[in-house]
C-alpha cells in the first residue's frame, strides 16, 4: 500500500467491524424478540 | 393485489421478510466486486499514492449518511402529517444506519486526512457540518428513546429531523461556498468525472453495495420495531383467531 497500509487497512477494518456489528446486533435483537413472545410467531405465518 | 394492505405494519412485516434476501445477497456480491476492482484493478493515484483507496468506502459512506437523513426526515414528516405508524417506524429504522454511515465517513475521512493533509481532524466546513449531521442523528435517536409513548416520540423526532434537513445542502455545497481543505466533488451531475474509469467503476459499485445493504438492514430493523410495537396487536389477533 506504498506506506499507507495503516490508513487504508484501518479504514476497511473499521468498516467491517461497523457493518458486521450492525448485522449481528440486529439478528440478535430479532431472535430475542421472537423468543420473548411466542404469540408473535403468528406474524411469521407459522 | 391490493398494495394498500402493506401500509399496515403487520402486513408489511411479512413483505419485508420476503424482500430482505433480494437486497442482502446483491449487496454482498457488489461489496466483493467493488473491493476487487478498487484494490486490484484501479491504478495507484499519481498524487495520493494508495491512500486514495480509502475513497471507495469514504465517499459512499458520506453519501449514504446524507441520503438516509433526507429519507428519514421524509418518512418522519409523512408519519407526522398523515398519522401513519409505519412511516414513523421507517424513520426510526433509518436513523441508526444513517448514523453508522456518517460516523464511518468521519472516521475514514480522518484516516485519509492524516496522510494527505497531515492531520486527522481540522475544523473545516465540510467536516464540521458532517459532525453536526452525526449529532442530529444522535439527537433524533436519543429524543425518541427518551419519550415513552411511541406516537409522541415519533412526533418529537419528526420536528427535529425536518429542521435538521437544512444541514444536508450545507454539507453538500460546503466545498463550493467556503474555502475548505476538503477536496471538491469528484463526480458531478454535469460534466465528466475527474478520475480514471476503473476508479469510478469501483466507487459506483461500492455506492450500490452500500445502498442495497442499507435497504436490507433497515428492513430488518423495521421488522424488529414492528415486533416491539405491535406485540400486543399480534397477541390480540392470535387470541381472537
Amino acid at each position: 500500500m506504498g506506506g499507507y497500509g495503516f490508513y487504508v487497512w484501518g479504514s476497511y477494518l473499521i468498516t467491517a467491524i461497523l457493518i458486521g456489528g450492525e448485522v449481528f446486533l440486529l439478528m440478535r435483537r430479532k431472535k430475542n424478540l421472537l423468543k420473548q413472545n411466542r404469540g408473535i410467531h403468528s406474524l411469521e405465518g407459522k | 393485489m391490493n398494495i394498500y394492505k402493506y401500509a399496515t405494519p403487520t402486513a408489511f412485516y411479512q413483505l419485508a421478510g420476503k424482500l430482505i434476501p433480494w437486497f442482502a445477497i446483491p449487496a454482498t456480491v457488489l461489496f466483493l466486486l467493488g473491493l476487487y476492482i478498487g484494490f486490484f484493478v484501479a491504478p495507484t493515484d499519481f498524487q495520493q499514492g494508495d491512500a486514495y483507496r480509502i475513497m471507495f468506502i469514504h465517499v459512499p459512506a458520506a453519501w449514504m449518511g446524507m441520503f438516509l437523513y433526507v429519507l428519514m426526515a421524509f418518512y418522519a414528516g409523512l408519519g407526522w402529517a398523515f398519522n401513519a405508524r409505519l412511516a414513523s417506524m421507517m424513520a426510526s429504522a433509518l436513523a441508526i444506519t444513517g448514523a453508522m454511515f456518517t460516523f464511518l465517513s468521519l472516521v475514514t475521512g480522518a484516516l485519509w486526512g492524516k496522510p494527505t493533509w497531515g492531520a486527522y481532524w481540522v475544523w473545516d466546513a465540510r467536516m464540521t457540518s458532517t459532525l453536526i449531521l452525526l449529532f442530529l442523528y444522535i439527537g433524533f435517536i436519543s429524543l425518541q428513546a427518551a419519550i415513552d409513548d411511541p406516537r409522541r416520540a415519533d412526533r418529537a423526532g419528526a420536528v427535529l429531523a425536518i429542521v435538521g434537513v437544512i444541514n444536508v445542502p450545507i454539507i453538500y455545497f460546503s466545498v463550493q461556498w467556503w474555502n475548505t481543505l476538503h477536496q471538491g466533488a469528484t463526480i458531478r451531475l454535469i460534466g465528466k468525472p475527474t478520475i480514471a474509469p476503473p476508479m469510478l467503476a469501483a466507487l459506483l459499485i461500492m455506492l450500490g453495495a452500500c445502498w442495497l445493504y442499507s435497504v436490507a438492514v433497515v428492513l430488518l430493523r423495521l421488522r424488529c420495531i414492528i415486533l416491539e410495537r405491535e406485540q400486543n396487536a399480534a397477541v390480540v389477533a392470535e387470541v381472537a383467531a
